[in-house]
């Protein structure tokens, strides 16, 4: 390959006490690349990302992660990646400037530039107008494009998406995507989740999480062809449509969402 | 009805699933009860003095031996001249200094007129304040003694006696207030908090739209909530009997219908708290502010009411904490009846049928 | 009647959520209200079930007044919030029986109607409801709507959130639903949901832009659309911005969704300008647009 790996991931494991929540993944994700992870409600997708950002510990496997390792560099890792999800982006309480100075201040970026970061981001979003208001107040779709452009103000080398577009109205929807692969051209990869199927499409690879193992993971057009499907839709449900899987496992101390 | 009771089952469930609310919600009382009943305390035990006597005659010593006899004092030393009192307080062994001036003895017979002087610790004023009503009641005592033998043709013997608490136990002024609190926090701050937590998780707009009505709602949330503060009532009542002796005097069955009044009130309370707060947290935080405070401090339960200013005077007024405490001093205490707490009595039914009646008009059928 | 609204608009302070929204659902229909977030669907649930006032307008819901006769349709309605109004410390079975007891039935008389979807959560009626995944909190909030056998569901965005599987398995469900006879009301940011409703009403900014059945919607949208692909999806899309005949250019799974300003269309001359960009693989095809590729086109 001739492109590096920012993401290595070998038999990487999560139990909950008898639960396995994630069985033994592995994969690895080039600079570069839009990495979709997909899978059902409770298939395992947050634990895994909780493991990659740094936040959970692995039960076992290993991970490398932007070159650091998820036991003992986690707060390295923390350092060259980037998070926005849908539950929580920005302070609504607090104005477009201020979320800015504040994200910024906590990645530690000195005060020039976070004031050279703020003129741009305001600049490059055309948020001239509301930069004093209160986050709050703003539509749901600009403050994902705010969410997003905050979570790469410390040019981090991966950027992590739980389910960023969800409830947006299609037109800023596919504007969102436009900053994801003008973003991923940039070097910067970008690991995505989603339960827009045609949002898969858009990525350069997709793996799918059944039960918390990846079942299934090749670039779109493949997976289609491999399931005979005509698109990611249709490839999803074939994989994960069993009988019991929206039926969690285990003892119930862990679920998703 | 069944839907009723359904509705009552559920707010159990809440309650007892929740353990470690449950476990304040039935320790609390206990707690505070103890922490009242030992640790502050108004009471002094065997107080640390010490005497600095200018004349060492007969009176004098007699007078330190009925002092010295009394468990409320032990004296600690003696001290020669008034340069070492300031030493002897600042070493902060001792809460207060006896002086005897020259020639007690004969200015007392000759001169009908011998003077002590009490200097007290007043860094802690309570304590410093009956210390010094402790020595005066012994001194007037043994006043009394050595006048018995010179009959004096016209004289006035006041003659003090502490009643209703004659041993001065403050558990017993703070058990009414103990109670009031109790009362007042389980019954309306928890009942702001249940019913804002429905609106909080969005369960609220889901029971608006069924056909149970908005005031079966409202006594669903309120009875197991009476129901628990009755609990906490009877164990304040007998952890007071049991643990502290304190006598009840009055009716028993007079003190339980007050309780359930004024746990009416607090109930009533919290629901109005629970129209006007979204969330838990608000609902939480106008309780702590708007009830919790004023019943600690201006009930008169900690600080008494005639010595404020005449503004705050005023205000206790609206708080019914105010009444029922002296309710609860009235049955608990004196042993008086409706006869005497009439009065009182009305004043809370008053302000619970005005919180009721707003909190019926306050209340939303619907989401605005 | 099932359900009818007229001339319905409502402001919060300043802010208008709903500006003169009129529609009609006929009994035993699936109706549904597509739009995004903020386009108004949560407030005109909420006036529909009786929770708001509306400013003006006024509505009848299985031939009730919302206003006048409210206690009637609180009776007969079945109301499932954005977020599922479960009690996360009380179990499935518990939450099941707490509403059927609020309704005055019981779980046992209407389990006919819930069978099929319960029957999936059964196994796990001790269960708190606040361990459930998604999916399964989704299928108990659906039961608990459902116990006293309401005869129009109120359903706001119940498949926010929930994975495509669950997605499909629902909607199955409320195809079932629908044929007992029960008049449904559903909304969803999920634009491919659309055409599995009878009738459709396309929402945003609190205003109705399009009612009516998902295939008359797309037979009356008025341009051709192309379906584009490349090798290299961002460069495509670049140049079919560049292009100076664009009306509009929108990514759509691998492909994108293209429309020309002229009413005449050369293919050829697209592709050879897309080849003279170095584009590889480039494949140009007529296509059937989708409700989404409609909703774009009311909104842009």
């Amino acid at each position: 390959m001739e492109s590096q790996n920012v993401i290595q991931v070998q038999s990487l494991t999560k139990k909950f006490g008898d639960f396995t929540a994630v069985d033994a993944i592995s994969f690895e994700v080039k600079k570069g690349e839009i990495f979709g992870f997909l899978g059902a409600n409770g298939a395992g997708k947050t634990t895994a990302m909780k493991m990659l950002i740094g936040i959970s510990m692995p039960t076992s496997g290993e991970a490398i992660v932007a070159g650091f390792d998820v036991y003992k560099n986690r707060d390295n890792i923390k350092r060259n990646i980037g998070y926005m999800s849908q539950k929580f982006a920005l302070y609504d309480d607090l104005t477009v400037k201020e979320n800015i100075t504040f994200f910024g201040g906590i990645y530690g970026l000195k005060k020039n530039q976070i004031k050279e970061k703020t003129t741009q981001l305001i600049n490059d979003l055309a948020l001239q107008e509301v930069a004093n208001k209160l986050v709050g107040s703003l539509p749901l779709g600009w403050k994902q494009k705010i969410a997003f452009s905050v979570a790469l103000l410390h040019n981090p080398k991966i950027v992590f998406l739980d389910e960023p577009t969800g409830g947006v109205d299609p037109i800023t929807r596919r504007q969102f995507w436009e900053m994801i692969y003008q973003t991923a051209n940039t070097g910067t990869t970008i690991f995505v989740t989603t339960h827009y199927m045609d949002e898969a499409e858009y990525c350069n690879r997709v793996s799918i999480m059944v039960n918390g193992k990846i079942e299934a993971l090749d670039t779109p057009k493949k997976l289609k062809e491999k399931y005979n499907a005509t698109n990611m839709n249709d490839v999803f449900l074939k994989l994960a449509r069993s009988p019991s899987l929206t039926l969690p496992k285990g003892n119930g101390t862990h679920t998703e969402n | 009805m069944k839907r009723f009771i359904g509705f009552i089952k559920k707010e159990f469930y809440h309650i007892i699933r929740d353990k470690r609310s449950l476990f304040i919600l039935l320790g609390m009382p206990i707690v505070q009860i103890i922490l009242f009943g030992f640790a502050i305390t108004n009471e002094i035990n065997n107080v640390d003095i010490a005497i600095l006597d200018h004349s060492k005659d007969v009176t004098t010593q007699e007078i330190i031996n009925k002092i010295a006899s009394s468990k409320y004092f032990s004296i600690k030393e003696y001290i020669a001249n008034e340069t070492e009192i300031e030493r002897s307080f600042k070493k902060g062994k001792i809460k207060a200094v006896l002086i005897f001036e020259k020639d007690f003895s004969k200015k007392l017979t000759k001169e009908n007129n011998a003077s002590i002087q009490i200097i007290t610790d007043a860094s802690d004023p309570n304590t410093a304040n009956t210390i010094s009503n402790y020595i005066n009641s012994i001194l007037r005592n043994y006043q009394q003694q050595i006048n018995k033998n010179i009959h004096l043709a016209y004289q006035i013997n006041p003659n003090t006696k502490m009643i209703f608490n004659p041993e001065l136990k403050s558990v017993f002024m703070f058990v009414p207030g103990v109670m009031t609190i109790i009362l007042m926090l389980v019954s309306a701050m928890m009942t702001s908090i249940s019913i804002s937590r429905e609106k909080e998780f969005g369960t609220m707009e889901v029971l608006l739209v069924s056909p149970l009505k908005p005031f079966q709602v409202i006594i669903g949330k309120v009875v197991p909530y009476i129901l628990l503060s009755i609990f906490n009532a009877t164990v304040i009542v007998l952890l007071s009997i049991l643990v502290f002796e304190m006598p009840i005097e009055g009716s028993l069955l007079f003190l339980v219908a007050e309780n359930i009044l004024f746990i009416i009130t607090s109930l009533s309370l919290g629901i109005l708290i629970s129209t006007v707060s979204e969330n838990q947290q608000k609902a939480m935080m106008i309780s702590l502010v708007t009830l919790m405070l004023p019943t600690i401090i201006l009930s008169g339960f900690i600080f008494p009411i005639s010595s404020m200013p005449w503004i705050l005077q005023a205000i206790t007024n609206i708080i019914p904490a105010k009444w029922f405490v002296i309710i609860l001093k009235g049955i608990m205490l004196k042993g008086v009846g409706i006869s005497y707490l009439w009065k009182e009595t009305l004043i809370l039914i008053g302000m619970t049928l005005f919180f009721i009646m707003l909190s019926i008009k306050k209340y939303k059928i619907r989401l605005e | 009647m099932g359900i009818k609204a007229q001339n319905i608009s409502k402001s919060f302070k300043n802010v208008t959520a709903l500006k003169n929204i009129s529609f009609d659902v006929k009994e035993g229909e699936l109706f549904g209200l597509i739009g995004p977030d903020g386009a108004g669907k949560s407030t005109l649930f909420r006036i529909l079930t009786t929770l708001l006032f509306a400013d003006k307008g006024n509505a009848t819901v299985a031939g009730f007044d919302v206003v006048e006769d409210y206690k009637n349709i609180r009776k007969n309605v079945g109301y499932m919030p954005g977020r599922f109004s479960l009690y996360q410390d009380l179990t499935v079975e518990e939450n099941l029986e707490f509403y059927a007891t609020i309704f005055g039935t019981t779980i046992e008389e209407n389990y006919d109607l819930i069978k099929e979807i319960y029957i999936q959560i059964e196994p796990f009626k001790k269960r708190r409801a606040g361990k459930l995944s998604g999916g399964m909190k989704q299928k108990l909030a659906l039961s608990c709507a459902l116990i006293h056998k309401p005869k129009v569901l109120f359903l706001d965005e119940p498949t926010t959130g929930v994975d495509p599987v669950s997605r499909k398995e629902f909607w199955e469900m409320l195809k079932r639903l629908q044929q007992k006879g029960i008049t449904i009301l559903v909304s969803t940011p999920y634009m491919d949901e659309a055409e599995l409703c009878d009738r459709i009403a396309l929402i945003q900014h609190g205003k109705i832009m399009q009612i009516d059945t998902p295939q008359e919607i797309i037979n009356h949208y008025p341009k051709n659309i192309y379906n584009i692909s490349a090798e290299n999806m961002h460069n495509l899309i670049e140049c079919l911005n560049e292009y100076e005949h664009n009306y509009s250019v929108y990514p759509f799974g691998e492909n994108v969704h293209y429309t020309d300003k002229r009413d005449l269309f050369n293919s050829q001359e697209l592709y050879d300008f897309l080849q003279s960009k170095n584009l590889k693989d480039v494949e140009i095809n007529n296509t059937i647009p989708t409700i989404e590729d409609v909703f774009m086109e009311l909104t842009k």
